[in-house]
């Protein structure tokens, strides 16, 4: 990101401009100090004291011990975490993209002016992200439920039984839909809006010389909206691997099926909250952190690659 | 040229411009296109509309009638009723808790966010990219590693199981640093600053009187999203609140669904209070996303178009 170089006073030329213009310089950081101040208390301090605990355990006799990275190396052997690890990166692979389409071809319909009432669209899509995430997975939970879930009474009522849609095999999709429902119509305003920003000379040339709306969406607006689409995508990345409340709550539907460590977040809550192993669940999350800065720059590289061929 | 401009209004020419479906149009509508995206409306609208339907139902109802239309009782009324008072009103205290620390959170993080973003977008200080980038890079800390910490050291100073361990956090925005500063960058005209400055106002003075004005629209956006993110959250206040009186709705609904669907003391009645309870802890923010539309979509549009 790049800042544009602020632009010269009016008064320059004489030292007494420039010196107040130092002076007025350095009242950014008046400006700035009130939300670095807060940063610093409340993000880089806890990351601090984090990384302190990361290198201690706590012994049953003889209290607090210096550990070095015993911890960091259970964790890197610990078969729970590696599955969370894998489970959320492969629940990435898997809902990501089918989120961002359906938020992407949503945004292109409404902005292409071919839909009628394209602002009911627009809102009714985006609503589900005021719902809490919790009451969201209660809600889809119940609508799942083979008790009085409206889809096991459909299925039924056509013959077919009632699917167990938080059976082994099927949880991890069920879940899928819960984060696409929540998140599709944010993905999908952040979209709209920078395709809205785009110049409409840019493509009213296109038009006139015949092209198609879907020419019109892959040669132009698409490329012209990348940098939202990246911010989607990051986005994305950083929700995925650090999902919570989905399975903690779909959890006590489904014990048998989401475990305690089913995703890396709601294992590090167990073990500081449950298990008491503060220490661990410090380097745990450490390592999780780690893991989604990785996962961040990978797809920034592989995605600014493929654009670069194209 | 302020940006700002180009983006509020970069299509009043073109007349099929979307966010004007008033108007009627010279370019072909397509049915195809609509009957599709009309199906994609319905999956994001029917489990809403389940809600609505949920809560006019006895516990009783909700098992014996289909999910998707009325039973056979319209308790809607007795079932608002019976969850705001049902174990002493706690219900009604959740509500306040979570209006409380959303409100209190988004007004104080949309201050440090507007001050800050205004000043990295136009002080060049040193240190003012480095800052910066380490704010922004803040946003991949997963909440567990940020929470456990903070968690600790709130318990050895006595805030844990207070509402301040759930507003402190919720101060510190980076995402709204973020679109503060881009929105700043384009929505606050340089010769205007300087005319104030000439004027001999202060630098302080030209922001709370000429600045802010511009910002108007960035302001709402991070006021709302802000506070979705506080109404919403459900981890924070999980690990840091012990006492049910503290509880915002997220945290309350959990344990509620929790006793209902077979927890310790299984109690079904609460199944009906559950669905009742979620459909009123919709209803504020989807009313307040309708309300500001104008506003948080113009301040989205700056955030979304820089790289």
């Amino acid at each position: 990101m790049s800042t544009e170089v602020q632009s010269a006073p009016t008064v320059s030329g004489s030292r007494r401009a420039r010196r107040t213009t130092s002076a007025r310089t350095s009242v950014g950081y008046l400006f700035v100090a009130p939300f670095l101040l807060m940063f610093a208390g409340l993000f880089i301090l806890p990351l601090v004291y984090a990384a302190y605990l990361s290198l201690f355990t706590e012994r049953l006799i003889g209290g607090k011990a210096f550990a070095g990275f015993a911890n960091y190396s259970r964790a890197l052997g610990d078969d729970r975490l590696i599955g969370g690890i894998i489970r959320v990166a492969q629940f990435f692979a898997f809902q990501v993209p089918i989120m961002l389409l359906l938020a992407l071809l949503a945004a292109l319909a409404i902005d292409s002016g071919l839909l009628r009432y394209s602002k009911v669209f627009r809102l009714g899509i985006f609503l589900p992200y005021a719902v809490p995430s919790v009451v969201a997975t209660l809600m889809w939970g119940y609508l799942y439920g083979r008790d009085f879930g409206p889809i096991g009474q459909v299925t039924e009522a056509f013959g077919l039984g009632k699917p167990d849609l938080l059976g082994p095999n099927v949880a991890f999709g069920s879940m899928a839909n819960v984060v696409t429902w929540e998140f599709t119509g944010y993905n999908m305003i952040i979209i709209y809006a920078a395709l809205r920003a785009i110049p409409t000379d840019l493509y009213e040339a296109a038009a006139v010389d015949g092209a198609n709306a879907w020419r019109i969406a892959w040669h132009i607006k698409i490329p012209a909206i990348r940098p939202a689409l990246m911010l989607c995508l990051i986005f994305s990345v950083i929700g995925s691997f650090q999902l919570f409340a989905e399975p903690q709550l779909l959890q006590r539907l489904a014990p048998s099926v989401i475990d305690s460590a089913y995703t890396p977040n709601l294992y590090a809550y167990t073990l500081a909250f449950t298990g008491q192993e503060v220490n661990y669940a410090a380097a745990v999350s450490f390592l999780l952190g780690l893991v989604i800065v990785i996962a961040s720059y990978a797809v920034l590289f592989v995605t600014s690659r493929g654009s670069r061929r194209a | 040229m302020s940006a700002v401009d180009s983006q509020a209004s970069p299509r009043t020419t073109d007349p099929a411009a979307p966010s004007r479906p008033g108007r009627t149009s010279r370019r072909s509508h397509s049915t195809a296109l609509t009957v599709g995206m009309l199906a994609v409306l319905v999956y994001f609208l029917i489990p809403l509309f389940w809600l609505m339907v949920a809560a006019t139902k006895t516990t009783g109802d909700l098992f014996s009638t289909f999910g998707l239309w009325l039973g056979d009782d319209f308790s809607l009324f007795r079932n608002i009723r019976d969850t705001f008072t049902y174990d002493g009103g706690v219900y009604t205290r959740w509500m306040l808790n979570t209006l409380v620390y959303s409100v209190v959170s988004a007004s104080g993080a949309t201050v440090l966010c507007a001050l800050g973003g205004y000043g990295f977008a136009k002080y060049r200080f040193r240190g003012n990219d480095a800052l910066f980038g380490v704010v922004l890079g803040s946003v991949m800390v997963p909440t567990t590693a940020l929470a456990i910490p903070i968690y600790l050291l709130f318990s050895k100073v006595g805030l844990v199981d207070t509402p301040w361990a759930i507003i402190l956090p919720s101060l510190v925005s980076p995402f709204g640093l973020y679109l503060m500063r881009v929105y700043a960058q384009d929505a606050v005209s340089e010769s205007l600053i300087e005319a104030a400055r000439l004027d001999g106002a202060g630098e302080f003075r030209i922001f709370f009187q000429v600045v802010l004005r511009s910002l108007a629209p960035g302001l709402v956006t991070v006021l709302l999203f802000t506070l979705v993110a506080t109404w919403n959250n459900y981890f924070l206040p999980l690990i840091m609140l012990n006492d049910p009186k503290l509880y915002p709705i997220t945290v309350g609904l959990s344990n509620w669904s929790y006793q209902a669907i077979g927890g310790r003391s299984s109690n079904p009645e609460l199944l009906a209070f559950v669905v009742t309870g979620s459909l009123l802890s919709v209803v504020p923010l989807i009313a307040a996303f309708l309300l500001l539309q104008r506003y948080w979509q113009a301040g989205l549009t700056a955030g979304s178009v820089k790289e």
